[in-house]
C-alpha cells in the first residue's frame, strides 16, 4: 500500500463516515477491505484502490465504508446508563410527559440493535405503569449489512450471554438452533432506520432521550461538535443525552452539560432541570460540575 | 476478599474457572461433585458457587435444590456453568433458585459479566 494510497482512502472514510484512520492503522484498511475486494472480483488491495480512483463506483465505495465501521455491541452495556435510564429519565418523563403520554428514544449508531432492544426489555418490564403510553424506539446505522443483523434479531451464544440477564433471556428470546431470537415483542417496539450521523438529523424528528454511544470516539473533534450540534438541535429542553464510557462533551460541546450528580447523562446547558425528586444524594438544583 | 466454590466433575474446566476467578479476586474452593460440595458448604458457606450440571455422584442441580433448604443455603448466589444450553433446563435451574446461568463454553468476558450482574463484583 502506498501512502498515497492510504491517505486516498483515509479521505473517503472522513467525508462518508467521519471515521478518523491514524497511520499505525494502515494495517486494519488492508485486512477489512482485503474481502470487500475479493467481493469485486479484485485481487488485492491496490486493484480496489484502483476501481474507486477509476469508476468512483458509489456499491464498492459504500461496502468499503461499511467494512471500516466496528459494530461491537452488547445488550445493556455497561449496566450503569440503563439503570439511569430506568431510575432518572423515565420517571422524569413519566411526569413531564403526562399529557402526551408519548417519549421518542433514538439509539442513534445503534449497530446490531442490542441497545434498542434492552431499552425495549426494560419498558416491557415497566408495561404497568406505562399503559396508555406511546413509546418510540428508534435505531439509527450507517451500514445496512448491520442494521439487517439488527432487524433479524438473531443473536449468537456468546452475544446473549454478555450482559443480558438470564431471566431476561429466558422470557424474551426463542432459541433456534444454536442462536437465540428476540421475540417478536420485543423486536416490534423498535424501528430502524439508516442513517449517517455526518448528516442534520432534523428529518428524523425530536427525542426526547438520545442514546449516542461508542460511535464519537471513531471521529475527529470537528466532526464529534457537529454531530453533537446536531443531536442537540433536536432535543426538547428537558431531554436527556447517554454517551460511552470513554465519551464526554467537555471542550468538545458547550450544548451540553453532564446532570447534577450524575454520571454519563448529559442535558441540554441551561435547559436540563436537576433531577431532584429521584437523584441519588447529593443530586441537588446546583449546576452541573466536570467529573 | 470473596469466596467462590467451583463445583465441576473436569478437572480442567476447574482450573480454568478458578484462573479466571482468582483473577477477579476470588478465593477459591473446588469439589468435584455436588455431594462434596455439599460437604464444602456445611464446612463454610461461600459467597458464589459455579455450578455444572452433569456431574457423576450427585448432579449440580440435585445440589442446588439441597443447598437452598440447608441452613444459610440462602445467601450463596448460584451461577450455573454447563453444557446443557436449552430453555427447559434454564428454567428449571432458575425455579431451583439459580441467580445466573452461563451457557459453555465460557471465556473470562462471560463471568466476568456474569459475575458482576449478580453483584458479585
Ligand atoms: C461500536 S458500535 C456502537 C453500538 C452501540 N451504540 C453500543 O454502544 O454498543 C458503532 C456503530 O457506529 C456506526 N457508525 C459509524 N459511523 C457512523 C456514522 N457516520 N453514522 C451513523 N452510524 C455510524 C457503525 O456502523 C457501528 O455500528
Amino acid at each position: 500500500m502506498t501512502i498515497t494510497d492510504f491517505d486516498f482512502i483515509c479521505q473517503i472514510l472522513k467525508t462518508r463516515s467521519g471515521l478518523l484512520l491514524t497511520n499505525d492503522k494502515a494495517y486494519l484498511l488492508e485486512i477489512r477491505l482485503l474481502p470487500v475486494a475479493r467481493k469485486w472480483k479484485l485481487a488485492t488491495f491496490d486493484d480496489l484502490v484502483r476501481l474507486i480512483r477509476t469508476k468512483n463506483d458509489e456499491a464498492v465505495i459504500r461496502d468499503v465504508v461499511e467494512a471500516m465501521t466496528t459494530n461491537e455491541s452488547f445488550f445493556f452495556r455497561d449496566t450503569k446508563p440503563f439503570d439511569q435510564f430506568k431510575q432518572i429519565c423515565l420517571p422524569a418523563m413519566i411526569k413531564a410527559r403526562a399529557s402526551s403520554k408519548t417519549i421518542r428514544i433514538w439509539s442513534a449508531a445503534c449497530s446490531s440493535g442490542q441497545e434498542g432492544y434492552s431499552l425495549a426489555m426494560i419498558l416491557s418490564e415497566m408495561s404497568a405503569q406505562l399503559a396508555g403510553w406511546k413509546i418510540e424506539i428508534i435505531g439509527t446505522d450507517l451500514s445496512g449489512e448491520i442494521l439487517q443483523r439488527a432487524k433479524d434479531g438473531l443473536y449468537s451464544q456468546f452475544e446473549v450471554q454478555r450482559g443480558l440477564p438470564i431471566t431476561l433471556l429466558v422470557k424474551y428470546f426463542q432459541q433456534t438452533g444454536d442462536r437465540w431470537k428476540i421475540s417478536d415483542a420485543i423486536r416490534s417496539k423498535v424501528q430502524f432506520r439508516e442513517w449517517n450521523l455526518l448528516n442534520d438529523p432534523a428529518p428524523l424528528g425530536k427525542f426526547d432521550i438520545v442514546f449516542c454511544r461508542n460511535v464519537l470516539i471513531y471521529f475527529d473533534q470537528p466532526t464529534k461538535t457537529k454531530v453533537l450540534a446536531g443531536i442537540a438541535k433536536q432535543m426538547p429542553d428537558d431531554g436527556y443525552l447517554f454517551l460511552g464510557g470513554a465519551e464526554t462533551v467537555l471542550g468538545i460541546s458547550d450544548k451540553f452539560q453532564l446532570l447534577a450528580g450524575q454520571r454519563g447523562i448529559y442535558g441540554l446547558t441551561g435547559g436540563i432541570k436537576a433531577p431532584t425528586a429521584f437523584g441519588t444524594p447529593g443530586a441537588g438544583a446546583s449546576p452541573a460540575a466536570p467529573r | 476478599m470473596k469466596s467462590c466454590l467451583v463445583v465441576d466433575d473436569s478437572k480442567v474446566v476447574r482450573m480454568v474457572a478458578r484462573k479466571i476467578l482468582e483473577g477477579l479476586n476470588f478465593q477459591i474452593v473446588e469439589a468435584e461433585n455436588g455431594k462434596l460440595a455439599m460437604e464444602e458448604c456445611a464446612k463454610a458457606m461461600p459467597d458464589a458457587i459455579l455450578l455444572d450440571w452433569n456431574m457423576p455422584v450427585m448432579s449440580g442441580i440435585d445440589f442446588l435444590r439441597q443447598l437452598r433448604k440447608m441452613d444459610g443455603g440462602q445467601t450463596p448466589i448460584v451461577v450455573f456453568c454447563t453444557t446443557e444450553n436449552d430453555i427447559q433446563h434454564i428454567q428449571e435451574a432458575i425455579t431451583a433458585g439459580a441467580n445466573e446461568y452461563i451457557m459453555k463454553p465460557f471465556d473470562s468476558e462471560i463471568i466476568e459479566s456474569k459475575f458482576s450482574q449478580v453483584g458479585l463484583l
